[in-house]
């Protein structure tokens, strides 16, 4: 019996592999994306424009947001509830914070007469509004997840004592996080 | 709940513990047992099966028949078919659909949703799904699409009808025809859920097999429908979000006036549109990149049927199982690398067209090698012809006689040619539609005794086989001389050219053996639903005397599959006629004088 329990011990844990391939799904979409920006900017009609600052504040709080949540870990680890539980929703305020500058980053972008949408929009604009909406809304469900484990560790004590959703939604946050910073890269200099 | 505790918790829940807080609901709707989820998918995607059927026996009427009347169908069809005559617009959104529900909603979903439920945890040894919620999950995503879809029928304006592959402007604007306005909003919805259902799905698989193997169960000791599963699920974690990535610019179009696949076009009633520099083209890369694996993700998990239905009815291992195993391996990475062939006449740079060839025609060297296999694997075994092993056999015949007609629609200079014709209806038809339904009967037949404990009427299962072979051939061969005489795909009416008249009597022969082949599905139906309730009941263990590990549960095993400990794996599952023995299951241990396969 302790050799089977030992032998599950070195199993990874399923929901580690639904990470993994789901991680591996959405790199599959913005690879599509990007992509298909690459096909279109070498065609006619393309719109060359400055990416505005607020994208680089917003770079700068997510990489301080995966600082956080490594930290978050690491309390969890050594079962301090308290900073646990301060550094998860340090790590969502941040993840709010990066929204909130993103859609400042579009509303810039409309008050130098880009358009993102509609008839008057370039592709390389609404490429952009697209690309970095859609990593929004995933930034949106890791905060979602983030409120989620928070809840779960005030409402149970037991439930510091589970590393896997913390590992889990970490894993996730340090994807988003590079995700970010390649597509920023990418819509800064390489597209 | 601790990591080990979670495992530990998993693995111990036997069906005796479900056994006793089941309901009707829980156990027959909101089911988490994978064996149900497998069964919801099965006859979900018959539903479609036999809708997405009745569809081709509409359009096949008129393009059997353009000039005769059937008052009755204005009956069925209102509107849609005034005077008894199918209306254009009708024709494309039959078509439109049939695709799309043939493609996703059957052999997909009724295919790798049915068989890698049912067939997953009872081959590998495990008690359910790696999470069995996201299971059932994956079966309400499917069927809230497949809803969706239904509503799509009866809107106003019609169904969608640009054509399955759904490529723009007829997808993207509202105004391109009747069926671009809420029928495409509907079929765009229906299928962003059931991308969704698909990765849930997948994501699942894929955890399952790398994960919840049973003692033994080594990753070169899995049965070969659960390789070929598994790279089917890869295939579409990896093929659908593009697709959805797709979709998401073309809703973007339809809805925000974006300017990614519309340009200033003249449209018919509308003048110019206002976008600018917007490309069709790119629709099609992001479309064909998930297209051409969705042929795999249809075909690999027949093949893996295939592969083991022949196995036990030839009472022989399966030819050089690495060599399945490499080219199912080979097959799946090729499917990423050849979706272009599928646009050689866009105005394709000719040195990208040939490295696309290239690759295409690579697919013939697996694709061989399987065949090789699978015919070497019958060369003098023992064959019973059971209704599933003829089915295999079938697909194997299908899977050639499809397969070589590939070889000259991947060559760049001949597909110029046939694209958009009749030739490319007959290959992907034979190929893909009827060899990988012929899988999925196989399937069917063969794994029947386990999904319900009773087995399918052997002389039904006959006729089904014969007719429906003899049928597709008859359908489908004759279309090849259509193509190769230039005859287009998706056109209402052919009577009008005078260089298509001379195909009016096949048209008529065509449409009237799809009608009996039609027609002979019902009664497999009906042996499927009365075999269900009333078929001879299985009294033996495991009937067809197979390997594979879902013959040692129960006859009809409840939730959790084993009642007592999980069986531990001594060998892989191929052993047949091994050292005069008719076979040794997996969970036999290996003897001290046994032979090594």
């Amino acid at each position: 019996m302790s050799t089977d329990i030992q032998l599950e011990k070195k199993k990874i844990h399923p929901y580690q592999y639904y990470l993994w391939g789901g991680l591996g799904s959405i790199v599959m979409m913005f690879a599509g994306l990007t992509s298909a920006y690459i096909v279109k900017k070498s065609q006619a009609n393309w719109l060359d424009f400055e990416l505005p600052n607020v994208f680089m504040a917003s770079t700068v709080v997510i990489l301080i947001s995966s600082f956080t949540i490594q930290m978050a870990v690491k309390k969890q680890k050594e079962q301090n509830e308290n900073q646990y539980r301060g550094f998860l929703s340090l790590t969502a305020i941040l993840g709010l914070v990066f929204i909130i500058l993103q859609i400042q980053g579009f509303k810039a972008l409309e008050a130098n007469s880009i358009a993102l949408i509609g008839n008057r929009s370039n592709s390389a604009a609404s490429f952009l509004f697209v690309i970095t909406g859609l990593h929004l809304l995933h930034v949106l469900g890791g905060i979602v997840a983030l409120i989620w484990i928070s809840l779960k560790a005030v409402s149970s004590k037991n439930n510091i004592d589970n590393p896997m959703p913390v590992k889990l939604v970490s894993n996730y946050w340090h994807f988003v996080d590079i995700l970010w910073v390649y597509l920023f890269v990418f819509l800064r200099w390489v597209g | 709940m601790s990591h080990e505790a979670v495992l530990h918790s998993h693995d111990s829940h036997g069906h005796d513990d479900h056994a006793h807080h089941e309901t009707f609901l829980s156990k027959y709707v909101f089911s988490m047992d994978h064996k149900m989820i497998a069964k919801q998918f099965l006859i979900t995607g018959m539903v479609w099966a036999v809708l997405g059927g009745l569809m081709s026996v509409l359009f096949r009427l008129q393009l059997g028949y353009p000039d005769a009347s059937f008052p009755w169908l204005e009956s069925i069809l209102g509107k849609w078919a005034k005077g008894g005559q199918i209306t254009p617009e009708a024709y494309y959104a039959l078509v439109t659909t049939h695709g799309t529900v043939l493609v996703f909603f059957v052999l997909t979903a009724g295919l790798s949703g049915t068989f890698a439920n049912f067939l997953i945890p009872l081959q590998i040894g495990a008690r359910d799904m790696a999470s069995p919620f996201m299971n059932m999950l994956s079966y309400w995503f499917f069927l809230t699409a497949s809803i969706v879809m239904l509503c799509s029928l009866f809107v106003e304006t019609g169904p969608f009808s640009g054509g399955w592959v759904a490529y723009p402007p007829l997808s993207a604007l509202h105004d391109a025809s009747p069926g671009s306005k809420s029928g495409m909003d509907l079929w765009i919805i229906s299928m962003a859920l059931f991308v969704v259902s698909s990765l849930l799905g997948g994501l699942n698989y894929i955890a399952t097999i790398l994960n919840m193997r049973t003692k033994g169960m080594s990753m070169t000791r899995l049965p070969l429908t659960i390789w070929a599963l598994f790279f089917t699920a890869v295939l579409g974690v990896l093929s659908f979000p593009v697709l959805l990535s797709g979709f998401i610019l073309l809703i973007f179009d339809r809805n925000f006036g974006t300017s990614f696949y519309l340009s200033d076009i003249f449209v018919n009633g509308v003048g110019a549109l206002s976008n600018e520099g917007g490309s069709a083209i790119l629709y099609q890369h992001l479309f064909w990149f998930l297209g051409h694996p969705e042929v795999y993700i249809i075909l690999l998990p027949a093949m893996g049927m295939v592969s083991e239905i022949m196995s036990v009815n030839s009472r022989k291992p399966i030819f050089g199982y690495m060599a399945m195993l490499g080219s199912l391996f080979a097959i799946a990475v090729l499917a990423f690398l050849v979706w272009a062939h599928h646009m050689f006449v866009t105005g394709l740079n000719p040195f990208l067209g040939s490295v696309f060839v290239l690759l295409t025609l690579l697919i013939a060297v697996p694709s061989a090698i399987k065949v090789f296999n699978w015919l070497t694997t019958l060369w003098r075994g023992n064959i019973r012809f059971t209704p599933g092993m003829l089915f295999a056999i079938g697909f194997v015949s299908l899977f050639i006689s499809g397969g070589l007609t590939g070889i000259w629609l991947g060559n760049a200079a001949l597909d110029i040619h046939l694209h958009d014709t009749y030739f490319v209806i007959a290959h992907f038809h034979i190929v893909m539609g009827v060899a990988s339904m012929f899988g999925m009967f196989a399937g069917v037949y063969h794994w029947f005794p386990k999904m319900y404990g009773r087995y399918l009427n052997n002389s039904l299962g006959y006729i089904h086989f014969w007719v429906t072979l003899a049928g597709a051939y008859m359908i489908f061969w004759p279309m090849h001389y259509e193509g190769l005489a230039g005859m287009p795909r998706r056109y209402f009416d052919f009577s009008i050219w005078e260089s298509f008249k001379q195909f009016a009597e096949l048209n008529r022969f065509i449409s009237t053996v799809a009608m009996i082949v039609f027609a002979t599905q019902i009664l497999f139906l009906i042996n499927f639903f009365y075999s269900i309730f009333k078929g001879r009941k299985v009294t033996d263990l495991n009937p067809w005397k197979s390997n594979t590990l879902e013959w040692t549960t129960p006859i009809n095993p409840g939730h959790g599959n084993w009642p007592g400990e999980i069986p531990e794996v001594h060998r892989w599952p191929y052993d047949y006629g091994k050292d005069g023995v008719d076979f040794i299951p997996q969970d036999v241990p290996v003897g001290a004088n046994e032979s090594s396969h």
